[in-house]
């Protein structure tokens, strides 16, 4: 889709990922035993066959540059167009220190300016789902939008503890949008993408971000309902929004299920990631593993069951890790048990231990720690 | 061009015919090997991890898959400003066109190639062998004894020694006597296919080859005896850890199965020397409710549902329930159906065993078959599918072209 051009907003708020987000900015929380959250953003642009491809820096972005490097992985080291990181103003307009994305926007306006695509589409990368833009777009030419908003049919807004709600009319068009209503006025479900044409997101981000404003869609977007053509596109298939500790484990855990790995990981194309070239995972004799998700690099003798092990774990005889979450090079003594735990990267488990959470609360274990 | 002290001519052009069906549409070096690799990611990865920069592979065998593979040599941090790794096939000159007549030939026929890099010394590689060794050790040694040529050797057993190219050396390690596959041998360090030779003396060396009609320009059987009766001065360099020939299906068979020991000869998870291979970014393994795995080695984006033990199984491949694996090498893309079983085989690539067939079973009583492997080994053909009807019987080699007369008695 050379006339597609791709932009991933990374300031979306973390506080509900409690430790997992404390150095890292949302889109590089690992996720899914090898990947981080920004891999299916970015993979899923690529697949569409966009090529060039904006990332709003915001704060916390170290762990994403070493992930992103110069977008090699996603075959965004191009010539022409290919991966461009965007990095906020070091102080806006307002003094706070924190940008906005639409102040970051508008001090990326060049970059805008510049590119070649007509359209562009607009993504969080907070929601993990394998989607295809380019369909989006057909919809939204189909329909002469201004805007497409993508969301999707949810049955289970209970889970959801923010949202965006969308409220259609029959012939697709946005009449009203919430977020987090009290009272439920649709299962239309944000999903926190949308397309519109180039040159309309830069009037926007001109507009409001000289009047102060901070957030595209719910400062500049909102506003505009009556008198923009807001259409709505429906995403069908799996989605996890991940903006609660609850909520990435229980996405991390439906990845157990062979329906939802076969669609999240192959639908449209294969979501990509930084390479480590580490081995193939050695199965020793005595190991009991079962329901379970294990990234290379694994050496397994202990039981792993309802787990997720990313790469480089070694799991000892002994040792058992029960509905848990193991990040990349954990450190586990000898007879560790595990249960509702999540142990970001790093941590070193002495031997004997044993760590306990809740399936609603899992505990998690920070970066580096030792235990 | 800028200067290299080394450059490293690869050879991966040889059909590797002793592997038969598993080598009929791709070179030997591109035959995949443990869990996710191909045979000469482990060559292409010593040269990254020795600091060797330039790296010429020479292909004419079925090159197509070995091409694509290797690009830009970007997964063995092989794409470089100056140098890097080349691909280079035979091609035409003033004087006409001709296919590589032998390895030392396919050298010779690219010493421009080598030229530009105006390198000190030559290292030689085959494509086929499976070991990590820091060839800038070897250099070293070289280059502190002041050889023209120096040759790794590893002691095989006695029983074996026919096989290889053997070494007798003097106590300082030079060689004082070399045999092409004895029947009666002298020694038993054996000839690795991994010589450094000093650039001046070989282009000599391979100019007097050239130039003799009766030489088959092959370097053990030529080059190697020329150099030694020209009185240069060549060392042995002894080699000590995890190295194997794979080129049969025996010694494939095995080398797949030497990594799933408790602990390997071979450890491929050494963050200090990395076995690099150009990846096709799968998710992480899913291993089943009801799933059994014993001494296995799985690579990426596997779903197994079933029983697998004591086996090797390649990148993106899906066992279902109820499914046996055993003592086996599957290699990737491979579909095992319900309830099949597979016992002591090799699958190629992408091939899909039905529900239900039966890979690798005892022949019956009286049951007329074609062993083609006597040690058991079953092969299957890559991107064919074996039928749920079919039952095939331990042995045997089985390719799509032998489908049409595949014996109903079989079938059952």
């Amino acid at each position: 889709m050379r006339n597609l051009l791709g932009i991933i907003d990374l300031a979306e708020p973390t506080e509900g990922l409690g430790g997992l987000a404390d150095h890292r900015t949302l889109g590089a929380v690992p996720f899914g035993g090898r990947y981080r959250l920004i891999d299916f953003t970015l993979s899923n642009m690529v697949n569409a066959r966009i090529r060039n491809v904006g990332i709003l820096l915001n704060d916390r972005f170290g762990p994403l540059l070493d992930h992103i490097k110069d977008g090699k992985e996603w075959d965004l080291n191009r010539q022409r167009d290919g991966m461009f990181l965007l990095p906020a103003p070091s102080r806006t307009d307002s003094g706070e220190g924190i940008s906005s994305n639409l102040s970051n926007l508008r001090h990326n306006r060049a970059y805008l300016e510049k590119s070649r695509q007509e359209y562009a589409v607009f993504s969080g990368c907070g929601v993990i789902t394998n989607i295809d833009y380019r369909d989006a777009l057909a919809y939204h030419l189909e329909k002469q939008a201004d805007i497409t908003v993508i969301y999707n049919q949810t049955n289970n807004l209970a889970d959801n503890p923010s949202y965006t709600a969308v409220v259609m009319g029959d012939d697709g068009r946005v009449v009203d949008i919430a977020l987090n209503p009290q009272q439920c006025i649709s299962q239309k479900v944000f999903l926190n993408m949308l397309i519109l044409r180039k040159g309309l997101l830069i009037d926007l981000v001109d507009h409001y971000s000289a009047r102060q404003k901070r957030d595209l869609f719910t400062e500049a977007i909102m506003p505009r309902l009556s008198e923009l053509r807001i259409y709505g596109y429906e995403h069908t298939g799996y989605v996890g929004a991940i903006n609660s500790l609850r909520s990435y484990y229980q996405h991390s855990m439906d990845l157990l299920r062979p329906d939802v790995w076969q669609e999240l990981f192959f639908r449209y194309g294969h979501i990509n990631t930084k390479v480590k070239h580490e081995a193939p995972v050695r199965y020793l004799d005595g190991c009991r593993v079962s329901n379970s998700l294990i990234a290379t690099g694994c050496t397994i003798e202990g039981t792993v069951e309802n787990s997720i092990l990313f790469r480089g774990v070694e799991v000892g005889p002994g040792v058992m890790i029960k509905d848990s979450i193991v990040m990349q090079k954990a450190k586990l003594g000898s007879g560790v048990t595990l249960k509702n735990v999540i142990l970001d990267k790093d941590v070193t488990i002495s031997a004997g231990k044993t760590l306990t959470g809740d399936p609603s609360f899992p505990i998690v274990i920070s970066k580096l720690a030792t235990v | 061009m800028q200067k290299k002290e080394v450059v490293a001519m690869l050879l991966a052009g040889g059909q590797g015919s002793r592997l038969g069906i598993l080598t009929k549409k791709l070179a030997k070096p591109a035959v995949p090997f443990g869990g996710k690799y191909r045979i000469i990611d482990f060559t292409l990865s010593n040269c990254s991890n020795s600091g060797i920069e330039s790296v010429g592979v020479l292909t004419q065998y079925q090159p197509l898959t070995l091409n694509s593979y290797i690009g830009i040599g970007s997964a063995w941090d092989l794409d470089r400003n100056t140098g890097g790794v080349s691909v280079l096939p035979p091609y035409v000159r003033d004087q006409g066109a001709e296919w590589y007549k032998g390895t030392a030939n396919a050298v010779y026929q690219n010493m421009d190639f080598i030229a530009q890099h105006d390198p000190e010394y030559v290292l030689i590689l085959s494509g086929d062998h499976i070991y990590k060794m820091d060839y800038s050790k070897m250099i070293s040694y070289h280059k502190g004894k002041g050889a023209a040529v120096t040759i790794a050797v590893i002691p095989v057993p006695w029983e074996e020694t026919h096989r290889f190219g053997v070494m007798k050396t003097d106590d300082d390690g030079r060689i004082i006597e070399f045999q092409e596959k004895p029947k009666i041998a002298k020694s038993n360090l054996a000839s690795m296919g991994v010589y450094v030779f000093n650039w001046k003396e070989l282009q000599l060396y391979l100019e007097a080859d050239e130039a003799d009609p009766n030489s088959s320009n092959d370097f053990g059987k030529n080059v190697i005896p020329a150099m030694l009766q020209g009185g240069e001065p060549m060392y042995a360099y002894a080699f000590r850890e995890y190295w194997k020939d794979v080129g049969t299906i025996d010694s494939l068979w095995e080398a797949n199965m030497d990594l799933i020991a408790k602990q390997p000869e071979l450890r491929l998870n050494d963050s200090k020397w990395k076995i690099f291979s150009l990846n096709q970014t799968l998710p992480p393994q899913l291993v089943g409710p009801g799933a059994d795995l014993q001494s296995t080695l799985l690579g990426d984006g596997c779903l197994i549902l079933g029983k697998v033990h004591h086996s090797v199984i390649f990148t993106g491949t899906r066992i279902e329930e109820g499914a046996e694996v055993v003592d086996s090498v599957v290699m990737p893309g491979v579909h095992v159906g319900k309830g099949a079983v597979v016992h002591k085989a090799i699958i190629g690539e992408n091939t899909i065993v039905e529900a239900g067939a039966r890979i690798g079973v005892p022949a019956k009583p009286g049951e007329q078959v074609e062993i083609s492997n006597e040690s058991g080994i079953t092969v299957i053909e890559d991107n064919v599918t074996v039928r749920s009807s079919m039952r095939i019987v331990r042995g045997t080699v089985l390719s799509v072209a032998a489908w049409p007369e595949f014996p109903e008695e079989r079938i059952s």
